[in-house]
């Protein structure tokens, strides 16, 4: 067994009493599934003093259904998210990409709150302690340099969940309870563009749940169409090199609405820009390849895996094209 | 940072004291000695130390014993009833679906989650429920042979256990 650290174990039934216990304990962790948190503790990049453990707050377990709006709490599996039919029907982006979460065992137990929360990853940061020691470790973690860009002072560990870019699309807002009481916020405000440190939570914040908005294409009511994509070396476990999720809506042939958002190739998962420059353009051939150069021109993956930058880009792009065709 | 756990394990009821920090694998084969499940990985990536918790497959070394209260825990150990192997046992030793065996466990048990939802799982069902599962030897094709021969003879290892 690897170095664990000592550590109490909390286990609160509410998201009151879960904030209380972190708040007395600022060195520890929120511990939802655990398939990254005690990954990287074996590993010794965290090394908490205590752990609240957020899976038996029945508040965070459930998916509630409204007329407009769907409320996913923050420790709801990944499997269970993935078989939600409801969100199917809203949000397959969102459905799809937690299906396509790691392996089978892994959505077992990973959660929705620990996806989005998950630490930004890179080749010299993901490995044992012996490794990292060997190379001097790095910025983000008791070294000196980056070995990715050695000459700045800038981490560009990627966040690598595959559900943010799906819930981006959708506009969710993430409601967060902390020791100033509950906030509510824009999904995409929870991240910031820097590998060391890429979620604003503030100290001790849980991410309670997650409220998305059903949203219908611009011309009727049915649910907006969307899909994700992700690029990974083997097929049935790996993270993403590139992972794409498209909203997109047509009606009498051109594009009405037009949404793509990106994950592993930066910090931070992002909504693509100038997408509405392909509103009332027909998806031919021209218009899916000048999408595909857009976001390829955005994925400024850097050379945070064993595969290449570059290949990262282009397949960020590739994927694009092939989920706008799909959705056409 | 001592917790009393009171959980089942392989059918049995227990109540022991643990550190907070202990992973389940350790409880398992240390406390326990029932070593069984295996541990083929620094965390979460080979699912050699797959066990059952409430018929659900998970990683035990991934998953700490503490979070298990009340849990119902099923490890490879517990699969043979009165001396005979349970189906999936029988179909990994006839279809040689282990060769060094390391991976063995954790297939057997993320297979045997799978027939308990779905008894009759084509082929893509076992490679989908097996993705988390690696082994470095057979290559695959012998496990879900394996598994699949499990799924034809579970019925009649029913019928057998009520004949006895
Ligand atoms: C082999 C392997 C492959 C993987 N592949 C993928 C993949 O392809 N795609 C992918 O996205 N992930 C992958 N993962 C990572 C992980 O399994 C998932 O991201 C999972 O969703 C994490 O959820 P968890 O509940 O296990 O998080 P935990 O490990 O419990 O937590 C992760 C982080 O989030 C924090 N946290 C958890 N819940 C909350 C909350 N409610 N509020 C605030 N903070 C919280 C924790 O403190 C911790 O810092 C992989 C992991 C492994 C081991
Ligand atoms: S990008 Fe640089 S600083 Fe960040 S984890 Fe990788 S090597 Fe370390
Ligand atoms: S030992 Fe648990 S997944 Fe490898
Ligand atoms: S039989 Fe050797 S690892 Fe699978």
């Amino acid at each position: 067994m690897e170095f664990m650290p000592q550590m109490q174990m909390h286990q609160p039934t509410s998201v009151e009493d879960a904030v209380s216990l972190h708040g007395a304990a600022p060195d520890g962790r929120y511990l939802a599934g655990g398939s990254d948190l005690l990954v990287n503790i074996r590993r010794g990049i965290e090394q908490p003093d205590s752990l609240v453990y957020v899976n038996n707050i029945p508040e965070m377990r459930a998916i509630t259904e409204t007329s407009d709006q769907i409320t996913i709490g923050g420790a709801v599996t990944l499997r269970e998210l993935s078989g939600n039919s409801a969100v199917a029907e809203h949000f397959a982006a969102v459905a799809q990409a937690a299906g396509e979460v790691a392996g089978p065992s892994h959505r077992e137990y990973g959660t929705v709150g620990g996806n989005l929360c998950l630490d930004t990853r890179c080749v010299f940061y993901n490995q044992s302690e012996w490794w990292r020691a060997a190379n001097n470790y790095c910025l983000k973690y008791r070294g000196e340099i980056c070995h990715v860009a050695p000459g700045g002072k800038k981490c560009f560990a990627a966040f690598s969940g595959d559900v943010a870019p799906a819930l981006l699309l959708f506009d969710a807002e993430v409601e967060i309870a902390g020791p100033d009481g509950r906030r509510r916020m824009p999904l995409a405000d929870l991240y910031r563009n820097d590998g060391m440190d890429h979620l604003t939570l503030r100290p001790g914040e849980l991410l309670v749940a997650i409220h998305v908005a059903k949203l219908t294409t611009s011309i009727s009511s049915a649910p907006i169409a969307s899909a994700y994509a992700k690029s990974r070396i083997r097929g049935s476990i790996d993270f993403p090199l590139a992972g794409v999720a498209v909203a997109m809506a047509v009606a009498g042939g051109k594009i009405t609405d037009l949404r793509i958002a990106l994950t592993g190739v930066s910090p931070l998962p992002f909504l693509a820009k100038g997408m509405d420059d392909f509103i009332g353009r027909e998806g031919d051939e021209t218009c899916l390849e000048e999408i595909r150069d857009k976001i390829r021109t955005q994925a400024k993956a850097m050379k945070t895996t064993t595969t290449p930058p570059h290949y990262r880009r282009r397949v960020a792009g590739a994927l694009a094209q092939k989920l706008a065709a799909s959705i056409f | 940072m001592k917790t009393v756990l009171s959980l089942s394990v392989n059918g049995t009821t227990r109540d022991d004291v643990i550190p907070d920090n202990m992973l389940l694998v350790d409880y398992l084969r240390e406390n326990i000695g029932l070593t069984g499940t295996k541990v083929g990985c620094d965390g979460g990536e080979c699912g050699a130390c797959t066990v059952l918790i409430n018929d659900r497959p998970r990683h035990s070394c991934l998953t700490l014993a503490v979070t298990c209260q009340g849990a119902r825990i099923e490890t490879v150990d517990g699969l043979s009833r009165d001396n005979r192997l349970s189906a999936l046992q029988r179909g990994f030793d006839e279809k040689l679906g282990a060769q060094c065996g390391f991976c063995t466990p954790g297939m057997i048990m993320a297979s045997e989650a799978l027939l308990r939802a779905n008894p009759k799982p084509d082929e893509a069902a076992i490679r989908n429920a097996l993705a988390a599962n690696i082994c470095r030897c057979t290559g695959y094709v012998k496990i879900i042979e394996a598994v699949q021969f499990a799924a034809e003879i579970a019925n009649e290892i029913a019928d057998e256990a009520l004949a006895s």
